[in-house]
């Protein structure tokens, strides 16, 4: 297999290359789209025929120049109101990796399609205008990047152009995202100057901007690491179905985080039996060795009991098999999340009956400010719950997984997605995040 | 074959290359159905991506076979080598073929052909029909967000009421790789697990796991005559007319659909090698350079998918 992989793969220069998912939060008026749009289109992502049909609608709407925001707003709803409604992925491809662009809304009623594309990235990149600064949209961005334990933050300062492309506006936006940010837990910001406008720092380096010496926005996506950290992580194999052949049981799924081994003790969760593993298969290729994110099947030494929504566990962390779940929650529902209303809880590939005991507080993530016992919880509010469930889960905290560490909540009548569930603390440095914002030291929570 | 380490061919332990990270996500989704759905199908049209799909279903599910069977809408005016390829791979990988036929609506008076004679739009009645009448619960179809701009808002798990329509403004948020799937009776979820796969993947895929494609993806000289801007086959399903002049050249097909509105473009692409530098290098999307039934409105994806198209 490895033979003529490397052939067919060559064609295209270095191989294998990476994949990439990283999303953008912003608003028209931020230049968002401007900057997707020069991005698409400066790595000759953007083909003739789409040129030519925004150019097109752009003239049709009475536009000078074509609105490259019409390249991502695929509805029909979303084009003629000018805005974008939903989560739109875009994919594009340097000779060094590919990548996976979900383009999201800015505004606060969007939060929940913020969320969602924050949730399979590994890198954000949120807007600024160099004129404005950091603004309460600013502030919601980062928490969101922090809320969902996204690794890498890019701030891109836009329109840079208007402000005299002058070093100092941006060190000092830079300085105050920075420690905003880092304050709420994000890992790594990296603060680029930039016009989307005229091209300065997105693709190619600006000559206007000598003073700064780091990456454009194209080369810290070509460069940033990937993989999430998730093979360093503790070793997590949800069972997604048993394979039956000829006799034989085969444990598929896809192994989010850790390695497994042949020969290695594994933990059967939430049942705690352990055994061992008696062979691994990698779609049709044996292997002794795995690493997170492949998808196999594996057989064991020992005839156990194991079926979907058991987990495979190895490793010196053991995920916390519980009945009660304390988590942030990201309500998505057009209808209200209530406490004592009965839901599904599905985590990894185990879906329990649930009930939601407690929501002690709403968070406004524009200013952290935190607002008890609200009762209720509306579509993209954020808030913390406790919800009992009816059978164990095998939990980790989603500040150490965000794969085993995250869950949704489900109306059992219509099936509706109801919240968005990141078990334990909302942010990683309480203290700090108190400190930070300066609320009330006895009054956080989170 | 010797077992060797999975994920660490590069000095970077925790990166797939992008070709793996795709399979393995693809794989996921066709498992994640089978866990938890009743009666799931595959749409198989014996185009590439549903080709792709299928290698992915067979490779997820081994060393059992695929639990599922395919589902063929054949408008009538599929191209023979097509049919010819469906026929046999479903018997070399002893699969179940479900075929729900345009001409048959047509002949029962049920359909009306168009004046155009395109029978894409044709297809929607018939496979709603079969998914209700056969309780199919979850569809796979192997579109991709790459390919339009209404199916880049696409989900990977998208609802479709009874009569199998699609509301872009009621679709489920989907987070990380938590798909949510509960639909009630008679409603059904589409499945598309190449979502995230570009044009350039699928080719890519197809090379590096030698996938047998039929012969009209690869250059070959063909009698052809042009309306709409592209090379059409002649053929008896309506072309061409008298002042359409018929030419033989070198083409091959990028995508494959029906005869009536698939194009064929220029080209001397022979080997895999070829057609993969041929999309590396061209400027055109491939529906925009062989599809006219996309070419009808500025919405006319969003438009047929809302009454339940693929």
């Amino acid at each position: 297999m490895s033979s003529h992989r490397t052939a067919a793969e060559g064609l295209f220069g270095p191989s294998p290359t990476t994949l990439l998912r990283f999303a953008t939060a912003g608003s028209v008026d931020d230049g968002k789209s401007t900057l997707v749009g020069r991005l698409l289109h400066d790595s000759k992502s953007v083909l003739a025929d789409q040129m030519e049909a925004v150019e097109h609608a752009s003239r049709a709407r009475g536009a000078a120049v074509p609105d490259l925001a019409l390249l991502t707003d695929g509805l029909r709803a979303e084009r003629e109101q000018g805005i974008t409604i939903d989560v739109a992925y875009r994919y594009f491809a340097t000779p060094r990796r590919r990548f996976i662009l979900a383009d999201t809304p800015g505004h606060v009623q969007y939060t929940r399609n913020m969320v969602t594309g924050a949730s399979t990235a590994e890198l954000t990149v949120i807007l600024v205008d160099a004129r404005n600064g950091v603004v309460e949209q600013t502030r919601r961005h980062a928490a969101i990047a922090a809320l969902l334990r996204v690794p890498h933050v890019v701030l891109a300062v836009n329109k840079m152009d208007l402000v005299g492309y002058a070093e100092s506006v941006f060190a000092l936006i830079a300085e105050e995202f920075t420690a905003y940010a880092t304050a709420l837990g994000v890992p790594e910001v990296t603060a680029i100057p930039i016009s989307a406008l005229a091209g300065d720092n997105v693709v190619e380096p600006s000559a206007r901007m000598d003073w700064y010496g780091g990456p454009t926005v194209l080369e810290h996506l070509e460069s940033v690491e990937v993989g999430d950290g998730a093979a360093e992580g503790a070793t997590r194999f949800p069972v997604q179905m048993v394979i039956r052949h000829q006799g034989e049981r085969y444990y598929a799924g896809q192994l989010l985080s850790g390695r497994l081994r042949v020969g290695e003790a594994v933990t059967v969760q939430p049942s705690g039996r352990v055994t061992t593993v008696a062979a691994l298969d990698v779609l049709g290729q044996a292997a002794d060795a795995v690493a997170a994110g492949a998808s196999l099947s594996v057989r064991l030494a020992d005839e156990i009991d194991v079926g979907r929504g058991d987990m495979l566990t190895a490793g010196p962390r053991p995920p916390r098999i519980a009945k009660t779940v304390e988590a942030t929650v990201c309500h998505v529902a057009d209808t209200p999340l209530t406490v004592g209303q009965r839901v599904l809880l599905k985590h990894t590939t185990r879906t329990v009956k649930a009930i939601v005991e407690d929501i002690p507080s709403r968070l406004t993530l524009d200013d952290l400010s935190q607002h008890p016992e609200p009762g209720s919880l509306v579509a993209n509010d954020i808030g913390r719950v406790r919800v009992r469930t009816a059978e164990p889960l095998a939990l980790d905290s989603y500040a150490d997984s965000r794969r085993t560490g995250a869950f949704l909540l489900i109306d059992p009548v219509d099936g509706t997605t109801l919240a968005a569930g990141m078990a334990g603390d909302a942010f990683r440095a309480a203290g700090a995040v108190v400190a930070a914002v300066a609320v009330e030291a006895d009054g956080w929570d989170f | 074959m010797n077992p060797r380490p999975i994920g660490t061919m590069t000095d970077d332990l925790s990166a797939l290359g992008h070709l793996d990270a795709l399979e393995s996500e693809s794989v996921h989704i066709f498992r994640e159905v089978a866990g938890e759905f009743e009666r799931p199908v595959i749409l198989f049209s014996g185009g590439k991506d549903s080709i792709v799909m299928l290698h992915l279903a067979l490779k997820a599910f081994a060393p059992a076979p695929v639990p599922f069977a395919l589902l063929h809408v054949d408008t009538g005016h599929n191209f023979p080598e097509v049919l010819d390829y469906r026929d046999r791979v479903v018997a070399e990988r002893g699969l179940r073929l479900h075929i729900a036929s345009v001409q048959d609506y047509i002949d029962r008076g049920v359909l009306r052909e168009r004046p155009d004679g395109t029978r894409n739009p044709l297809q929607t009645v018939p496979l709603t029909e079969r998914i209700r009448t056969e309780r199919f619960d979850a569809v796979f179809g192997g579109g991709r967000r790459d390919e339009e701009k209404a199916r880049a808002k696409e989900r990977v798990f998208s609802l479709r009421d009874e009569f199998s329509q699609w509301d872009p403004r009621r679709q489920r948020p989907e987070l990380w790789q938590l798909y949510n799937g509960r639909h009630a009776p008679g409603e059904h979820v589409r499945v598309f697990p190449l979502s995230n796969w570009t044009e350039l993947d699928v080719w890519q895929y197809i090379a590096r796991e030698k996938i047998d494609l039929p012969a009209i993806y690869y250059a070959h000289e063909r009698p052809v005559f042009r309306r709409a801007g592209m090379w059409l086959t002649a053929g008896d399903w309506g072309g061409p007319t008298a002042d359409e002049p018929v030419e033989t050249r070198l083409i091959r097909y990028r995508t494959v659909g029906d005869m009536s509105c698939t194009g064929a473009v220029d080209s001397d692409a022979t080997t895999i090698e070829k057609v993969i530098a041929e999309i590396a290098a061209s400027r055109l999307t491939e529906r925009g350079a062989t599809r006219a039934d996309d070419k009808l409105s500025e919405a006319a994806m969003e438009d047929r998918k809302r009454e339940g198209y693929f």
